[in-house]
């Protein structure tokens, strides 16, 4: 394998938060360097990142780009595949790997098309056999795994990385960093304006821990019932300090906002506990939380395909079970 | 406004779990023989961001469907939801395409669609002035073919979308999903775009659309007649080739033993889940 180039991303600014790097930069530091050993480069555009090369190079990035812009503020493909490229350009990576995250997985398509190299999306493993890249990814939902390799030795292969699947990479130690600045050309910023410019960005997640990262998370389905019926869920996740997510069926039918929805086309959690209300348990929907520690059901149907992957379960009207549940913690949690 | 929306079939993917089976040795799922296949959800909720811009402003929609002679099916069924036409591509070199193959062979298809429309979308020289995919397939999910078909015709892209208006003529105001919320984006045309769910219910076909489909002359071309046209603008037509190669299909089963926590009432069973959980040290 030769050098493994990472695209990592930073938490989105708002209000007060000082710049982080978004967990799935770890975790892509982590794969590359199991696969790339210390030939590791890091990419990060965006504003005010500049800061956090120094964190990229201390989780073993041997060389970060960095494209610190103004123009960079939003997450638009036109204006970040430029600078993708030119750290490619650079670097000559065999191996490019990305988050499977909102802005990873455009991105990275964009981009395979654009270099007209193969891209497998989603992978939840990556394995070096006999000298050949193996990328292995849950296909029909989850119902089956798939394992990819190039269909004809490449120079250049992409693969994007499903959230919580890898394990993120530690600190490496203090290591100089070299850091590259790329600059994002006017034109290129000009040109993206015309064919796609941000508006306005809209933020639409509730109060209480961040549905990513919470160790507890309580997520209601179509089985809740209504809209008017979704504050049984918010007050279970309040009892137990945790966060609320959803299926699609909630987010569709508009009871929670769709950054809430948890599944294949949402966000992956991993949280200690995980409990589900009035959720049926999709395919696409377990893909999402079945890296939770131990997930807990409540369905009133006992046949339900979530009691597969439950380790405690209750079997009845979720109505009469949850507030009754949600006092017992407050007690419990009380003394 | 000319509308182009690529539609998959694709095997149903509410099949019960205990029934979906692989066979390993051809690489293959193995649909229930009880269950048929479906146009593919997020590519329904395209065709419907379509036919609502169809019927706020005018223009037409082409349904465009790469697939066996089967997939006659769902663009039967985009005819009676009220696509106007509808181009099936079918060739045998192109099955089991990856992403590569699938996006080159529709960009091609939808390359002559705009050629062949004999009306120039809103810019001219495209014949077509949005093309509508779905934000993954979900047999592959891979989330890429429209982005590739993109890539392919020079043109801006987004995705997952969940709302889409046009603000003047040659834009759009898109809303784009992000892991937080949404961007507004204003985009120009032609562009590609990407739909999820949240753009709303895909409609029920009606019956005289259902028996009107029924009758409709669906053309066929296979991969030979999907040449490049004319020379595309900016650099060369990307082989009908593959770039990835399925080496293995199988199944994992992975099933917790459930402990389910009784009580005299489902409130006294609540309790008894608190206290269990407290119990393990869950919470
Ligand atoms: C390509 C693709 C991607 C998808 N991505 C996602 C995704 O990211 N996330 C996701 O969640 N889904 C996703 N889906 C949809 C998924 O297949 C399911 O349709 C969805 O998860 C079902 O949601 P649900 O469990 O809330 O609803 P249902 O399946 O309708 O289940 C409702 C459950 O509630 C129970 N119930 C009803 N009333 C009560 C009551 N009073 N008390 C207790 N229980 C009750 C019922 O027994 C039932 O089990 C995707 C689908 C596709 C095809
Ligand atoms: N064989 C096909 N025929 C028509 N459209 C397709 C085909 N394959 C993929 N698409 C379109 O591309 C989208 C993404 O597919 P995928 O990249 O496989 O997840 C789908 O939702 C369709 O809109």
């Amino acid at each position: 394998m030769g050098t493994v180039l990472v695209v990592a991303e930073a938490q989105p600014r708002h209000a007060g938060n000082m710049p982080a790097l978004a967990p799935i930069s770890y975790e892509l530091l982590g794969a590359a360097r199991r696969l790339g050993g210390d030939d590791v480069v890091a990419v990060l555009s965006g504003t005010e990142v500049r800061p956090l090369a120094g964190e990229l190079a201390a989780h073993g990035a041997a060389q970060v780009y960095v494209a610190d812009d103004p123009a960079l503020a939003d997450y638009v493909a036109e204006t970040y595949l430029p600078v993708v490229e030119q750290a490619i350009c650079h670097a000559q990576p065999s191996l490019v790997l990305l988050g499977q995250t909102a802005n990873g997985r455009e991105l990275a398509a964009r981009l395979a098309f654009r270099l007209g190299c193969g891209l497998v999306t989603d992978c939840t493993r990556l394995a070096v056999n006999a000298g050949t890249l193996v990328m292995t990814k849950p296909v029909h939902g989850g119902s089956a795994i798939a394992e990819y390799v190039a269909e004809a030795p490449a120079a250049l292969q992409m693969a994007t990385l499903r959230p919580r699947a890898f394990e993120p990479a530690g600190r490496v130690g203090a290591k100089p960093a070299a850091i590259v600045g790329l600059e994002v050309p006017a034109a290129v910023v000009a040109q993206a304006a015309e064919r796609t410019r941000v508006i306005e960005t809209v933020r639409q997640v509730s109060s209480g821990p961040r549905l990513k990262d919470a160790r507890i998370v309580v997520a209601g389905g179509r089985g809740v019932g209504s809209a008017a019926d979704w504050h049984l869920v918010a007050e279970l996740a309040a009892a137990l300090g945790g966060a609320v997510g959803a299926t699609r069926a909630v987010t569709d039918a508009g009871w929670a906002p769709p950054s809430l929805q948890v599944g294949l086309t949402g966000a992956t959690v991993t949280p200690d506990l995980y409990v589900a209300v009035g959720i049926s348990g999709a395919v696409q929907h377990i893909a999402g939380c079945a890296g939770a520690r131990t997930i807990v059901a409540i369905n009133r149907d006992p046949n339900a395909n979530i009691f597969k992957h439950a380790r405690f379960g209750v079997v009845a009207d979720y109505r009469q079970v949850l507030p009754a549940l949600a006092r017992r913690i407050a007690e419990l949690r009380g003394d | 406004m000319n509308v182009v929306v690529c539609i998959k079939q694709v095997p149903d993917p509410e099949i019960p779990p205990a029934q979906f089976k692989v066979d390993e040795v051809a690489r293959a799922v193995v649909p229930p023989p009880s269950v048929a296949p479906v146009m593919n959800g997020y590519d329904a909720h395209a065709l419907e961001a379509a036919l609502r811009l169809k019927e706020r402003h005018g223009g037409t929609v082409t349904a465009l469907s790469l697939g066996p002679p089967s997939a006659r099916e769902v663009l039967k069924r985009a005819l009676a939801m009220g696509a106007d036409r509808a181009c099936h591509v079918d060739d045998p070199v192109l099955y089991d395409a990856d992403s590569w193959l699938a996006a080159a062979a529709l960009a091609r298809a939808i390359y002559r669609i705009g050629g062949e429309s004999g009306r120039s979308g809103q810019n001219g020289q495209y014949g077509y002035d949005l093309i509508l995919c779905g934000r993954q397939a979900s047999d592959t999910d891979a989330g890429q073919v429209g982005l590739g078909i993109a890539a392919f015709l020079s043109l801006p892209a987004l995705s997952p979308v969940q709302q889409v208006e046009v603000i003047e003529n040659g834009r759009l105001r898109v809303e784009r999903l992000t892991e937080e919320g949404y961007q507004v984006i204003d985009v120009r045309l032609p562009a590609l775009l990407a739909v999820s769910s949240e753009i709303g219910e895909p409609r029920y076909p009606p019956l005289r659309g259902i028996m009107a489909a029924s009758r409709a002359q669906i053309p066929m071309w296979t991969a030979a007649d999907l040449p490049p046209l004319g020379r595309k603008d900016d650099g060369d037509w990307p082989p009908l080739a593959r770039k990835l190669r399925l080496q293995r299909l199988y199944q994992e089963r992975r099933e917790a033993a459930c402990e389910h926590v009784q009580g005299e009432s489902p409130a006294d069973a609540g309790r008894a889940l608190a206290d269990r959980l407290r119990q393990v040290g869950v919470i």
